[in-house]
């Protein structure tokens, strides 16, 4: 069953330096991997790819120790290994940069750099060495950072810099990059690959995951393809056309997302009419330069723009999640206070934010709980929503949102990640908004809650609620919107009125300006 | 098996290993002396080995059903010894000599004032401040007895009143003070399930970003709960020193503040914050008085108190452990296939 | 005591980045700034004690703040390197009314003091390591697993002897009432070098080795730590084991400074720890913080002490309400810092 047509496999170079064999790992109710096989040879960038969930962050800490393996088998430099925890990985030679910083933002750089094995002398941790030795290695990555500066005080992009230098400093047989690039602009990439070729050169092998094809095409020589926790197979970059691998990722034909364009006449937003919202010069200093946007009822407006474009921060802004210090925002034409998120809501605003986990769920709460949350703290608590009804509204969403399993009692953090989503949409449509702001709504859920919540956005805004939809992914903005507002560098800089713009429209009004490379989902 | 499913929803509802080690004190107890379980009729008072337990549980149990919503909102109150004691003073430095009712009274509502803005003092430095609990509260840990001493002027205050004895001393068929305690506890209790205050505190507890996004008002509802555990404290101390006729600032609800976090804590709520449970909070609150009534009961020296409590915290603690239960049920099932499991094995511990 | 300053920016290396260009840049001490200020409140608090009364402006009395409190800064010590790591020893109070109560205890039973000294410094390093141990296995918080032994320690010592036991054992007379006298008439006690032997050992552990660094990144995020391949669970237990010990050592010079053992001796003295620690400018969320604080947060407390007790129109309450009024100062700081940095 598991044996999909693959690419005529590559003769091996050199014996692999890691192999696994049939791994298999389980978690209460989802199996994670199943029998897979990988293989890394000295000397080459291998690139894992997977949509969200096909097992590449299990197959990575199955690697790195993190995870104990259920069946299979390791093997490392030809021999069998037993991780019993990160650090025997470490030991083992394999070195691991995951995609959050996991670095101690109070400590120096140096010391991220090298803590658990600083210089010593006599026993004792030589701080002199220490910041010598971290120069080097900075110096050899071409990174100007004090070692002796705090870490904290660095942007995220530099962290990330140090933590690959922190794997680059113990000669690792093995570097593991698991989504090294996503806070890094197109020069840290530049430089990152550099590093990272001078390495592959000196015969390291590189474990690197990326969902940005652009750079995996560029930077890779194999690839490896999993879904569902599965092997789909293994192939040579250069052998494998992006179509071919996105369907071996995706495991179906592109044309299931047809599905949830909309037609070309369906919203058809009356811009004659007083729109839902209107946002004139909203700002926030250092965050969200002054914009201009208005969005009708029955619209579905798209953000579209780089990761730190300003697209999340400017929903935020919207939403009173967090404070404007200027501009000013009507609802219904009438001039609306919008300096927390209760403000919002009473001017029927709802919002989605990408970050699920964080700032949506209550993970120990029922689905019940969460699903009527917004609602009943708009009602406060001293009018708690009727048994009666809140059965009601819970089995109608459950039902008209196809939440799996359909049990109101069900933590919520029990259920997958679509359904999570999906649970979160049922809160604020229970709170029948005008405006549903969704941020990063499918990300990271499978493609089938994909589409259904594709879908569901269509219909709202066919039955007249103004949306406005923010996603890393151009494709999908691009399927769903009625207008399409492109924001870089914190600045809104065209609005697309029209269906029919092309990826390659909006991506250039992206890069112009911009130095190119480094965008998001260029898969098209 | 119909038992199977009362027990299942007692071990589910995480007040089984309590409710075992109470009925286990309690047995040591009958063993040790069977008149144990008998209750009198005096005057229309009941007297009794339980009902002495209710009596002098009850400062406890009320300072604790504070603290179990302070800790559901992932907070701590330290400060709730020192504000008993404040309570305690401030009532009695007013009533003084007095023992008309109207001073009593007059007393007793100036202490809940002053506790209340103390209070507010607390969830100021907690939910607009956003300073650590456990610290903001340490302030107050530190400073109120002070302050208590300084409304005494460092003395011992004696009062005289029939009216306040009442509160501490006073007998409606059951001691006045465990009726004042249970009734908050019910009113509590209906407070917290029948609207939805129990639903916004565990949301707050659980996800204080998540909760403010979806529109609830964390900052009052934390705010309010340290206000809730003030007054809760307040009348604590009011009961302690109407009991005994007279205030320490010294020792008046000395360390009630860790005996009303162990009892939330044996009651099963997590000192994480999130879900909570009144009950689980009497049952601990009563563990802990049984602990020491049996004590002196089976005739132990009183001195071991401590070692006792120290005792039942560990084994309850460990008990509602995810890890410790793995482990014992790894002993249990030792043909288990997977000799190691993955990291996020706590999941199947169950839930609370 | 230098060495607490060794991970401070050199001026070279400061220079070298850009003139003036950013100026975040041009703030050395960073990290340093908390204990700075105790620092300066030490000085000032001192200084007003110094102008306003005779005989208190003295190097003896400088020295007297370390003779009365030489316990304290040990237990302070121990502490810090538990709130380093984000956690909390509430125990360490009632070990040390244990570890009085074993000595003089043991020494009635006729117990050979040197057996007995380094006999007590086993067990609190074993009771510490044993919370540590239940912390860091079964994942329950610090709070309540020192709390439980807060209550263990407390009931042992009082299960020995519910009453006050005086020592009068030769060689623990000789260590209570031993001084060096230094020039300039200054006399000080044996166990304030032990209390200042205890810092610099704890200064050198935390910043030049390994398991000092590794304390730090526990507070910073633990996480991390584990995935950077640091040994934390050892650590974790570690930290606890010598907040164990210190609070046996302070017992120890408790018991020569009372010459008596007690079970309700420093009852509430883990607050006093904790209140010295923070008000020294450690992070009670961990990852920042040193022992240098801590021992500048002791003196601050002794000065108010020493100062309520020379005004003598002041009642001993105050001193209670002055150290709350202080760690609220240093709380709204700490705050203030924190929010202006993120």
């Amino acid at each position: 069953m598991t044996e999909v047509p693959t690419a005529a496999r590559p003769a091996p170079q050199a014996a692999p330096v890691v192999e696994m064999r049939g791994i298999s790992i389980e978690f209460p109710g989802v199996k994670a991997l199943q029998g897979v096989d990988f293989r890394l040879l000295p000397g080459e960038v291998h690139a894992l790819m997977g949509e969200n969930g096909a097992g590449k962050s299990t197959l990575i800490k199955a690697l790195t120790g993190v995870y104990a393996v259920d069946a299979g088998e390791i093997r490392v430099g030809g021999g069998p290994v037993t991780f019993s925890g990160p650090a025997a990985s470490q030991a083992a030679g394999i070195s691991t940069v995951y995609q959050e910083v996991n670095l101690c933002a109070n400590l120096t750089v140096a010391e991220n750099i090298l803590l658990g094995r600083e210089p010593r002398r006599a026993g004792s941790i030589d701080s002199r060495a220490m910041r010598a030795r971290a120069r080097e290695v900075l110096t050899r990555m071409g990174l100007h950072v004090d070692p002796a500066s705090t870490l904290g005080e660095h942007p995220i992009a530099v962290q990330q810099l140090v933590a690959i230098a922190r794997a680059v400093a113990v000669d690792a047989r093995v570097l593991v990059l698991d989504e090294p690039t996503s806070s890094l602009d197109a020069d840290e990439v530049a430089e990152l690959f550099r590093i990272m070729r001078s390495l592959r050169d000196a015969g390291t092998a590189i474990l690197f995951v990326s969902h940005f094809l652009e750079q995996v095409y560029e930077i890779s020589d194999r690839m490896t393809v999993l879904r569902n926790g599965r092997l789909v197979g293994e192939y040579r970059t250069a052998q494998l056309p992006r179509l071919d691998l996105i369907s071996a990722m995706i495991g179906r034909e592109l044309g299931e997302m047809d599905a949830i364009a909309r037609s070309a006449d369906a919203g058809h937003a009356d811009a004659s009419r007083v729109p839902v919202l209107r946002a004139s010069g909203i700002a926030r200093a250092g965050s969200v330069e002054p914009v201009d946007l208005e969005v009708h009822a029955g619209e579905v407006v798209g953000l579209a723009g780089l990761l730190g474009s300003g697209r999340t921060e400017l929903v935020r802004l919207l939403f009173g999640a967090d404070r404007a210090d200027r501009g000013t925002i009507e609802v219904q034409g009438r001039p609306v206070t919008i300096r927390n998120p209760r403000q919002a809501i009473a001017a029927g605003i709802a919002f989605a934010s990408e970050d699920r986990k964080g700032e949506g769920l209550i993970a120990d709460l029922s689905v019940r709980d969460n699903l009527v949350l917004a609602m009943q703290a708009a009602r406060g608590w001293t009018r708690p929503i009727p048994r009666r009804t809140k059965d009601e509204l819970v089995a109608r969403y459950i039902e008209a949102l196809d939440i799996r399993p359909a049990n109101p009692d069900a933590l919520i953090r029990n259920l997958s990640g679509g359904n999570q989503q999906k649970v979160i949409l049922a809160r604020w449509l229970v709170t029948e908004p005008r405006l549903l702001i969704l941020d990063e709504p499918t990300r990271g859920i499978d493609i089938g809650a994909k589409a259904q919540i594709m879908k569901l956005v269509t219909e709202l805004a066919a039955g007249g609620m103004a949306v406005v939809f923010v996603s890393a992914e151009l494709e999908e903005v691009l399927r769903i919107s009625d207008r399409v507002v492109v924001l870089r560098d914190r600045r809104k800089i065209a609005e697309i009125g029209e269906r029919g713009a092309s990826v390659a429209d909006v991506m250039s009004l992206i890069a112009a300006g911009s130095e190119s490379t480094a965008l998001e989902r260029t898969a098209s | 098996m119909s038992t199977a499913t009362p027990l299942a929803r007692l071990r589910t509802s995480g007040l089984l290993w309590p409710l075992v080690a109470l009925a286990a004190l309690l047995a040591v107890n009958v063993a040790a002396r069977p008149s144990f379980v008998s209750v009198t009729v005096r005057d229309g008072h009941l007297y009794g080995s339980l009902v002495d337990i209710l009596r002098n549980g009850a400062p406890t149990l009320l300072v604790a059903l504070g603290m179990t919503l302070v800790i559901a909102t992932r907070g701590i109150d330290l400060s709730v010894g020192a504000i008993a004691a404040i309570a305690g003073a401030v009532a009695c430095t007013y009533i003084g000599a007095s023992g008309d009712a109207g001073a009593a009274v007059v007393g007793m509502l100036l202490a809940l004032l002053l506790c209340a803005v103390l209070g507010v003092w607390n969830g100021f430095l907690v939910s607009v401040l956003g300073i650590q609990p456990i610290i903001a509260t340490l302030v107050l840990m530190t400073a109120g007895r002070g302050l208590a001493m300084l409304v005494t002027d460092g003395q011992i205050i004696t009062v005289n009143n029939e009216a306040y004895s009442q509160v501490g001393a006073g007998f409606l068929v059951l001691p006045v003070s465990i009726l004042i305690s249970l009734g908050v506890f019910a009113a509590l209790a209906v407070l917290t399930r029948r609207t939805a205050l129990g639903l916004l505190v565990e949301s707050v507890g659980i996800n204080p970003e998540a909760s403010r996004l979806a529109g609830v008002r964390s900052r009052t509802i934390v705010w309010t709960v340290y206000v809730f555990a003030a007054l809760c404290a307040c009348v604590a101390g009011l009961m302690i020193t109407s009991n005994v006729n007279s205030t320490n600032a010294n020792s008046v609800g000395l360390w009630i503040e860790l005996d009303a976090i162990l009892a939330v804590v044996i009651g099963g709520t997590s000192l994480a914050g999130g879900r909570f449970s009144l009950a689980g909070t009497l049952v601990g609150a009563l563990v802990i008085q049984t602990l020491t009534t049996t004590v002196y009961n089976v005739g132990i020296p009183p001195q071991t108190i401590q070692v006792f409590k120290a005792a039942v915290v560990i084994a309850v603690c460990l008990m509602q452990a995810p890890k410790f239960r793995a482990l014992l049920v790894r002993r249990r099932t030792p043909a288990a296939p997977a000799a190691a499991t993955p990291a996020p094995a706590t999941s199947e511990a169950g839930p609370r | 005591m230098r060495t607490t300053v060794t991970t401070a920016t050199p001026a070279t290396t400061t220079d070298a980045v850009a003139p003036a260009a950013r100026p975040t840049r041009s703030r050395v001490p960073g990290r340093l700034v908390p204990v700075l200020a105790t620092l300066v409140l030490f000085v000032l608090m001192f200084g007003a004690g110094a102008a306003r009364y005779e005989n208190f402006g003295t190097p003896q009395t400088i020295v007297n703040l370390l003779i009365d409190n030489s316990f304290l800064v040990v237990l302070a010590v121990g502490m810090t390197f538990v709130i380093l790591t984000g956690g909390i020893d509430l125990s360490v109070g009632s070990v040390v009314a244990l570890s009085t109560m074993v000595a003089a205890w043991g020494l009635q039973q006729g117990v050979p003091a040197p057996l007995l000294l380094v006999g007590i410094l086993v067990l609190g390093t074993a009771f510490g390591l044993l919370q540590g141990f239940v912390i860091q296995r079964f994942d329950i918080q610090p709070f309540i697993v020192t709390l439980a032994g807060m209550f263990l320690a407390r009931g042992l010592s009082l299960l020995i002897s519910d009453e006050s036991i005086s020592i009068d054992d030769d060689t623990f007379q000789a260590i209570a009432s031993g001084s060096i006298t230094l020039p300039g008439e200054v006399y000080v006690t044996y166990s304030v070098l032990i209390a200042l032997a205890v810092l610099a050992v704890a200064a050198y552990v935390l910043h030049r080795t390994r398991f000092g660094r590794t304390v730090y990144a526990l507070g910073g995020n633990e996480q991390s730590a584990t995935l950077m391949g640091l040994s934390t669970a050892r650590t974790k237990i570690g930290v606890y084991g010598i907040s164990g010990f210190c609070a046996s050592l302070a017992g120890l010079l408790f018991s020569f400074y009372m010459l008596s053992g007690y079970g309700l001796h420093a009852v509430g003295m883990e607050l006093d720890a904790i209140a010295a620690v923070v008000i020294g400018g450690t992070l009670l969320a961990g990852g920042a913080g040193y022992v240098v604080g801590s021992l500048l947060g002791v003196l601050v407390l002794g000065t108010i002490q020493t100062l309520i007790s020379f005004d003598g129109t002041l009642s001993s309450w105050w001193t209670k309400i002055f150290i709350g009024a202080l760690l609220l100062a240093f709380i709204v700081l700490q705050r203030a810092a924190l929010r202006r940095r993120g």
